[in-house]
């Protein structure tokens, strides 16, 4: 990905101005949810691949004793990747294509969630942890989204999860 | 496998209690004082609302800074996730084989329908099946109307014992 778009005879826009762009939907999607702020989950982005990151805090602890990130919370930074990844992917054509207002204050309607199955391989350490999604299917009315999490090495992964999702009534690629 | 995911490590103090205490009131201050031992716990404000073995009810307030949709004001699933993983935990952690702590192995949510803005969310889960190092539980969750379930949740819990002779 080197964020350039070609049309014809049109020119490629500059890089920045596409990051810009990216950066800037990708900002106002994460922003506007409040609980993925309260757990304190941010989301890095290089092309159209986003990775979350999940900010250790005292607060996301689950297990004192050890101590160990609760179990609760690994299941809620995994579908909150999911829902963003799906989101994303649902957005990127019209905001590539310009058709998208970043600042706009109605934004897309977010997909919800049907059921979400999580399996857990390894104690969550009081570090930060580090997720990617996968949308496996994409469909008019239902997606179906893995997505897996890890700490340290990306090989060893603490959890995965996989999700169904109902699609947002009136998406954008329906409607204008 | 052997580590610990979940919740409570060394000392349950839901076990202590009923192996030492019979008496209802103080096994709910014990058992609530479980609930505040978990930071995360503490941080959704949840509240122990009944105890019994292998079974416990936990609820949630509604809280602006859990929701997940900003055009409704409805909670995050995350949200309703760690309230039904600690409800099913601490139902793992009363059950009578007396685990010394417990882990999720497994655990899946169906949401029934968005939990109502404003109300407070309550979760019941029940070991179904336990054997000697897995627990099976099952759970539910309903804003105030048990008639109508917001989530289900069913999933599977190692049964950690301490090394030795108990």
């Amino acid at each position: 990905m080197n964020g350039k778009t070609s049309g014809g005879k049109q020119r490629p826009e500059p890089v920045q101005v596409v990051k810009e762009r990216r950066d800037t939907v990708l900002r106002a999607l994460v922003g506007r949810v409040p609980y993925i702020s309260f757990l304190g989950i941010d989301f890095d982005r290089r092309g159209d691949e986003l990775t979350a990151i999940l900010h250790f805090d005292d607060k996301l602890i689950g297990n004192p004793m050890l101590p160990a990130l609760h179990g609760g919370v690994t299941a809620a930074f995994l579908e909150v990747t999911a829902i963003v990844e799906l989101s994303w992917s649902l957005i990127w054509e019209d905001m590539e294509n310009g058709l998208i207002d970043p600042v706009a204050t109605t934004a897309p309607r977010l997909p919800k969630t049907i059921d979400f199955t999580v399996d857990y391989l390894r104690t969550g350490l009081p570090r930060d942890a580090y997720a990617r999604a996968r949308v496996n299917r994409s469909g008019r009315r239902y997606a179906s989204v893995h997505v897996e999490a890890w700490q340290d090495n990306r090989s060893r992964l603490f959890a995965q999860a996989t999700g169904h999702f109902l699609m947002p009534v009136g998406d954008s690629k329906a409607h204008e | 496998m052997g580590a610990l995911r979940g919740r409570c490590g060394t000392a349950n103090p839901i076990r202590t209690l009923s192996k030492e205490q019979g008496m209802d009131a103080q096994k709910r201050l014990i058992a609530g004082k479980f609930v505040d031992a978990l930071p995360q716990a503490r941080a959704l404000g949840l509240r122990l609302e009944d105890i019994g073995a292998g079974m416990a009810a936990i609820s949630m307030p509604y809280d602006l800074r859990l929701v997940g949709d900003p055009e409704t004001g409805v909670i995050h699933g995350g949200a309703v996730s760690t309230l039904m993983d600690t409800t099913c935990g601490a139902a793992v952690l009363s059950h009578p084989t007396a685990a010394d702590g417990t882990a999720t192995l497994d655990l899946r949510i169906d949401y029934m329908r968005p939990a109502t803005p404003g109300q407070r969310i309550f979760a019941r889960a029940e070991c179904y099946h336990v054997t000697r190092t897995v627990a099976f539980v099952r759970a539910i969750a309903h804003d105030g109307d048990e008639s109508r379930i917001v989530a289900t949740a069913t999933g599977a819990f190692t049964i950690e014992r301490k090394e030795g002779p108990t």
